[in-house]
């Protein structure tokens, strides 16, 4: 083992930097400096990260570090494999744009919390990098919770609003409850393997005690951070009432975590039962389809987002669904398409979703709102977050040239080559749902862009906004930038993921080379070129003539009416109106109309439209409400009173060593 | 090399024809003379001469829509197969551009559409992503069961794959796949049941609401690249459902054009026999459509 160029080591550093960075702050006598340092040694950190990602791929094997510490559950194991690398590139370039991002977006002269949110920040993206490297029970769980917990002190910077505590709250429950039942899988993972260290890759028999349960615990913990449907209801109000630039971490990146989760137990085992790769496809699914079909309708900017993550995730889980059949019927090209598509769209979602997030900082930072439809006109005021945003949202709809093309173009070709090989092609059926899913994206992203940034403001502070500064914007810039070269050069995401489909997917070269050769990279870099520059040709073409030909300026043509108004104007909700009532029960929301009867000239009155989170309004909140009056009278043993206190402790030992002996 | 040229001029020059025949047709079904077949032709010298308005409340979204959603569309022309023979650009897996290709122009025509700020304009956005979203699981179904028939990725194959002898092997499924596409053709195109391409102030307009605010060149390119999204996707239709295949290579290319000239006729047909559906009834029919290709895919499974 050289020291010297080992990847391990310059990801420890990283993440110890991360970690660090916000410390020095708490010490100036000016807060301002210290998030400055703070952000510089993040983007330090992160470049250094980067660099030993690019030293992995160029296959560098980065050592095994393990470190005897004095807690009684073995020793702490670091390590870095294939895996890992799919969820640390993403980290440290959004982890790097979000610190710049934050200089600007929440300036410690300015905000109240900037101590405590540069502080968290940097652990919240240092325990990600250990989550990922940890190879031993109880070091990861402390990083989960590390991780778990700076997500809800970065959450709850702004405490003043009810709305906040509402949704830190849920979000407070619902990992805890998630870690429960990551606390009794890895326990019972113990019991089977009789250490804390993570069993190498494929060695767990299925007929090991409590497979099952070890599976659908995780399933359960992983999956409720993962948002992935039903346990996505603590989701969309976490991710709207975070800061910006943490929704964009927590989108991005956090529960990208859930999904290494999922991955990493299921790489344990030997063998998978056959119902697990049909259970995920199903979730996914259901994921996609309901969380897309939510966004459609919301009127809040980011809701909206939070939505799409989970469509997001629900696209990612398609993928692995799709593998884990392929697994079991011994269809090579769903594995390798099945998982290609998954950990492409994993890199993808994390770019443009951190992207949109970022630009929906800088929409609220100049509204100071975060209501769509009382926006409008934007892309005059701010041009260049306009076109970022614009690049953003045609790259998670999927479409060409951009990246989120290239994840779902494999999705598509496993799942018909699926329709083609497969006496019965069960697993094709995604193609049309991912179609269906892709016509509500450009439904939610057309009106996203569209009534936010087009026609006329529809609110006064909507026209007096400007644009965002260059610390802002920079970072949206090298985001935007990366969705582009990856969806003009899909190549590049092809190369990154090949190895770990190889060695995940246990795929043997030659079948891998088989199967990529159905997918159209190169092509697709070639259509790709021809799509822009016939686009620059007949762009020139028309500038050509409209130099040579008269030009008029007036007001929009709205059949011969003389004073429209900017309120006149069609709005988001109105926009998706008529496919919500299509979508009826998956959607359902909540109108209350105005009584207009009887009344010549009608009195004012108020129409109310919302869309609701149904398992959270309508299931969980009910039955806690019921669960905290039931169990009301075990709080008469919390009354403040300190020495009583000490006598619980005191009892509670003696009970548990007479219990013992 | 003969056959990339011909394939290139074929997909340039005859489509605004299409929009000819269209209209004669129903002229003649009106007891008109009509416009002369070359009409569109006429038009769109016109509209490249003459000068724009614009809003004072567009910005370079609305000046890019129609470029964007003619380039995408000439990138389809390409990768369709045309009249029996491979076309230009065929690579595996190019089915999933071209359905994508649609997607992006549909993209960049509704935010050019919702820049005008026109409360009009935002309702045929809205009619537009709706209905589109409906018709998207239709040609994925369509394309699964071709692929499956022909064992192939590429469009070009699963195109020229249908034959006399597959329609006699598998012509249930042939003949739904043939309806599900005619409709989609129809729905695609804001042709009549959906849409009325003729009118232009009616609150039941799709396409044509979308691009009121358009002018001079611009409007040029919008009608030319609604010809030519016609012509794509009717060449997919004649594909499957017109599989007539000589083995003389100038023989096809007349086939085709007669072929896309019958199906503008009948475009024309059904145009002049059925009146617009009620809003509402539409994402039935889309829906209908979907099951029908659907059932296409079962048929084949068997």
């Amino acid at each position: 083992m050289t020291i010297s160029h080992d990847p391990t080591l310059y990801l420890l550093t990283a993440a110890t930097m991360l970690a660090l960075s916000g410390l020095p702050g708490l010490f100036f006598r000016s807060p301002a400096s210290g998030q400055r340092a703070a952000a510089f040694t993040a983007v330090i950190a992160s470049l250094l990260g980067v660099f030993a990602i690019i030293t992995l791929l160029e296959g560098t094997p980065g050592a095994d570090w393990q470190i005897d510490w004095p807690l009684p559950f073995g020793p702490a194991i670091f390590s870095v494999d294939q895996l890992s690398t799919i969820f640390l590139l993403p980290l440290f370039l959004v982890t790097g744009c979000v610190s710049v991002y934050s200089l600007a977006y929440w300036p410690a002269r300015e905000q109240p919390g900037a101590r405590k949110l540069t502080l968290f920040l940097g652990l919240f993206a240092a325990a990600m990098v250990v989550v990922v490297l940890a190879r031993s029970s109880v070091l990861f769980l402390m990083a989960w919770e590390v991780m778990a917990l700076a997500a809800y002190f970065l959450l709850t910077t702004d405490m003043q609003s009810s709305e906040i505590q509402r949704a830190s709250t849920v979000y407070l429950i619902t990992t805890h409850t998630g870690t429960m039942a990551l606390l009794v899988m890895f326990s019972l993972l113990r019991g089977a393997t009789g250490t804390f260290a993570f069993p190498p890759a494929h060695t767990l028999s299925q007929a090991v005690p409590f497979a099952t349960i070890i599976i659908v615990a995780a399933l359960l913990g992983f999956g409720s951070k993962a948002g992935l449907m039903p346990l996505h209801f603590w989701l969309p109000g976490a991710h709207a009432n975070a800061p910006s630039h943490v929704s964009a971490m927590m989108s991005g990146l956090m529960l990208k975590m859930g999904v290494y989760g999922i991955l990493r137990t299921l790489s344990f085992f030997e063998a998978l039962p056959v119902w697990l790769g049909w259970l995920l496809l199903l979730l996914g699914v259901w994921s996609a389809v309901n969380g897309i079909a939510l966004a459609t309708g919301q009127r809040d900017l980011k809701r909206l987002l939070a939505y799409s993550s989970i469509e997001n995730i629900g696209i990612v889980f398609i993928g692995i669904g799709l593998a884990l059949i392929g697994i079991q019927t011994r269809s090579p090209y769903l594995v390798v398409c099945g998982f290609s598509g998954a950990f492409i769209h994993i890199i993808n979602h994390a770019l443009f979703k951190s992207l949109l997030f970022m630009g929906s900082g800088v929409l609220i930072h100049g509204t100071g709102s975060r209501e769509i439809d009382r926006m409008g006109g934007l892309a005059r005021r701010m041009p260049l977050t306009s076109t970022l945003f614009l690049i953003g949202a045609l790259a998670i709809c999927g479409l060409p040239p951009l990246n989120g093309f290239v994840g779902e173009l494999f999705l598509y070709i496993g799942a018909i080559m699926d329709g083609i090989n497969s006496p019965l092609p069960l697993a094709a059926l995604v193609a049309p749902i991912l179609a269906l899913v892709g016509g509500l994206a450009v439904i939610t992203f057309v009106k996203l862009y569209g009534i936010i940034f087009l026609g006329s403001p529809r609110s006064d502070s909507a026209s007096l906004c400007h644009e965002a500064p260059a610390l802002m914007t920079g970072p949206m810039v090298v985001l935007a930038g990366s969705c582009l070269i990856a969806g003009m050069a899909p190549s590049l995401l092809v190369r990154l993921v090949t190895p770990v489909v190889e060695s995940y997917g246990n795929v043997a070269k030659s079948v891998m080379q088989q199967v990529t050769s159905q997918v159209p990279v190169l092509p697709l870099t070639i259509a790709n070129c021809m799509l822009i520059i016939l686009g620059l040709g007949i762009g020139a073409l028309y500038l050509w003539r409209l130099r040579k030909l008269p030009l008029a300026f007036g007001s929009t043509w709205v059949c011969g009416y003389p004073a429209p108004t900017p309120r006149m104007q069609y709005t988001g909700t109105s926009f998706s109106e008529s496919m919500v009532n299509l979508l009826g029960s998956l959607v359902a929301p909540y109108r209350r109309k105005p009584a207009m009867d009887g009344v010549i000239l009608p009195q004012k009155a108020r129409f109310i439209y919302e869309v609701s989170e149904t398992v959270l309004d309508q299931v969980l909140t009910p039955i806690f409400l019921w669960i905290g009056s039931a169990f009301s009278y075990i709080r008469r043993l919390q009354h403040g009173q300190l020495h009583i206190y000490m006598l619980y402790i005191f009892i509670t030992l003696f009970v548990l060593m007479l219990w013992s002996h | 090399m003969t056959d990339i040229i011909i394939h290139c001029l074929v997909a340039l020059l005859i489509p605004p024809l299409l929009l000819g025949v269209i209209a004669k047709t129903k002229a003649a079904f009106a007891g008109r003379v009509g416009a002369p077949y070359l009409q569109p032709y006429y038009d769109l010298y016109k509209l490249l001469r003459k000068g724009s308005v614009f809003s004072e409340t567009t910005t370079w979204v609305f000046r890019a829509g129609p470029i964007v959603t003619l380039a995408a569309t000439l990138i389809a022309a390409l990768l369709v197969p045309l009249g029996r023979h491979a076309s230009p650009i065929s690579f595996s897996g190019d089915m999933i551009l071209f359905a994508y290709l649609f997607g992006l122009s549909r993209f960049f025509t509704t935010i050019a559409a919702l820049d005008t700020g026109s409360s009009f304009e935002g309702m045929g956005a809205a009619r537009e992503v709706t209905f589109s979203c409906l018709t998207e699981p239709t040609l994925f179904f369509a394309l699964i069961t071709l692929a499956r028939m022909s064992k192939s990725l590429n469009l070009s194959t699963i195109l020229t794959h249908p034959s006399p002898t597959a329609w006699l092997a598998d012509g249930a499924s042939m003949l739904l796949l043939a309806a599900a596409l005619f409709i989609t053709l129809l729905a695609e195109n804001s042709r009549i049941p959906f849409d009325d391409p003729n009118t232009h102030l009616e609150l039941t307009m799709i396409h044509e609401v979308m691009v009121l605010d358009h002018s001079g060149p611009a409007f040029g390119i919008i009608l030319y690249g609604a010809a030519l999204k016609l012509f794509v996707l009717g060449a997919v239709f004649i594909n499957v459902a017109l599989p007539i295949a000589t083995g003389n290579a100038l023989a096809d290319w007349g086939i085709f054009i007669v072929a896309m000239l019958g199906l503008a006729m009948t475009i024309g047909v059904v145009e002049s026999v059925m009146a617009r559906l009620r809003l509402v009834r539409i994402p039935q029919l889309l829906v209908g459509a979907t099951i029908l290709s659907a059932f296409a895919m079962l048929l084949v499974l068997r």
